[in-house]
């Protein structure tokens, strides 16, 4: 495996196009900041060559062996956020989405083949799903990554390792929208979107967010049931809001930008 | 089978309980030996730890900064003021501070880092990269989740930008490896920021993953 995720640096490093990949796979090894125009890519093929946010990747976080955090309560994370994503699953499918899901199951991927799954669309977003072991029971927060240095660019490629780096900006807008729609929903959760080295998040070449909720220290696990109606609503809320913001290039090698 | 035959099978049974009774306890040996030297380096840690403080018990007490939970729910940090005799050795004292940071608040709820955690090492490289070593149990003994395991690494660093001014980022070690995330979440791949100028935000992680 970690020859495996050597290869896959050292190729990103060599300038590998994801571009010409993610027309032909939906797990190519190496991350782009852009997606290539004359390429056929998933989402145009799937959603009519619609340009801008089409497709939502949701990743119900651990799985399979690691039940990720753990309540005295016997409340596992890996349960509680393959719930939620059904949830989410549903409600953005109503409002139009193309949903894809990084495990629906039982299965554990790692990180690099969660972010591969979004990586390989274009127009995509991607939005990790936990629960924590602290905070305020009943509340909900939003992270993106914090500020990065961009990494060298050469033709629009990017390194794997710092695909995250060109969409902060994305994300962050992403993120407060998403935040904004549970703060008036769960009181005392935070008004602003927070800041976290997520590893899941550097990795993933598309804007990013990880939306966790408190937690699995509840006493009741049907406490921690009732919230899931309400964030699920939530977080489509909030992708619905940031939709019209997201454009896609239309330049090759040239980033994604924002709507002013 | 012929009385040969079974003459053959009891000498070979015979032989691997013998075998076996001469392995066994050479076996449970080395167990021990192992399990004996993995204690020993983190009681070696702690022994440092209270000798680096008597080295510099004649030093005058400074009130040093300290960043511990601001409550129960882990909403932020807050700083605390301790007295200890710090060291003017960067070295000393960041292990100085990470050890009162890892001994806890007096309020234990407010304790961001794990009471059975130890600091196993710390150094300074050239270019002002402080290494943390901690022992396992900083991994593994952590609340997981993204919340606990941020304001986990925040603590640590606020506390050496607050004491150590020489430590510019931060790399943390587990038990002298580098891992991928503290409990499943947080990335300890590349390094995080200390006492990194305004000008230059180079968030972490900025170095480039070391692949294992």
């Amino acid at each position: 495996m970690n020859r495996f995720i050597r290869t896959i640096a050292v190729a990103s490093f060599a300038g590998v196009l994801l571009g010409v990949l993610a027309a032909g796979s939906q797990n190519p090894p190496v991350g782009s900041a852009a997606p290539q125009a004359g390429t056929t890519s998933p989402s145009q093929s799937l959603v009519g060559g619609r340009t801008g946010l089409n497709i939502v990747v949701l990743d119900p976080a651990h799985g399979g062996t690691d039940p990720g955090a753990r309540g005295s309560a016997g409340i596992r994370e890996a349960d509680i956020v393959l719930e939620l994503t059904a949830q989410v699953r549903r409600g953005l499918e109503s409002l139009g989405f193309q949903v894809l899901q990084t495990r629906s199951n039982t299965e554990n991927p790692s990180f690099d083949e969660r972010s591969a799954l979004a990586n390989a669309q274009t127009g995509a977003i991607f939005v990790s799903l936990h629960v924590s072991s602290t905070g305020l029971p009943g509340t909900a927060r939003v992270y993106t990554m914090p500020d990065t240095p961009l990494p060298p660019s050469v033709g629009g490629l990017i390194p794997w390792d710092q695909a995250q780096a060109s969409y902060l900006s994305l994300s962050r807008k992403l993120g407060d929208a998403v935040q904004g729609e549970l703060a008036q929903r769960f009181k005392g959760s935070p008004m602003n979107v927070q800041s976290a080295f997520v590893r899941q998040l550097r990795t993933t070449a598309a804007p990013a967010i990880v939306v966790e909720i408190s937690s699995v220290a509840m006493e009741d696990k049907a406490d921690l049931d009732r919230m899931l109606p309400g964030v699920a609503e939530a977080i489509g809320r909030g992708i619905a809001t940031f939709r019209p913001s997201y454009v896609t290039p239309s330049v090759p090698g040239t980033t994604p930008g924002v709507k002013p | 089978m012929n009385a040969k035959w079974r003459v053959r099978i009891v000498v070979a049974l015979v032989v691997t309980v013998l075998a076996a009774a001469v392995y066994f306890p050479i076996l449970k040996r080395r167990v021990k030996r192992q399990a004996q030297v993995q204690q020993k380096s983190e009681e070696q840690a702690r022994l440092e730890l209270v000798q680096s403080l008597n080295a510099v018990s004649n030093e005058p007490k400074i009130k040093a900064k300290l960043f511990w939970a601001a409550d129960a729910e882990y909403s932020d940090l807050a700083p605390s003021t301790v007295e200890l005799p710090l060291s003017i050795d960067p070295v000393l004292r960041a292990k100085q501070v990470l050890n009162t940071l890892l001994a806890g608040p007096v309020d234990s709820e407010l304790r961001t880092l794990p009471p059975d955690a130890a600091l196993l090492a710390f150094y300074i490289l050239p270019d002002g990269t402080g290494v943390a070593d901690f022992s396992d149990a900083m991994a593994n003994s952590i609340p997981s989740g993204v919340q606990s395991e941020q304001l986990a690494v925040d603590s640590i660093t606020k506390t050496l930008e607050a004491n150590v001014p020489q430590v510019q980022r931060l790399k943390i070690l587990i038990h002298g490896q580098q891992v991928d995330t503290l409990a499943g979440h947080l990335d300890l791949t590349g390094t995080f920021p200390v006492n990194l100028k305004p000008a230059a935000p180079a968030a972490a992680p900025t170095s480039a993953p070391i692949k294992k």
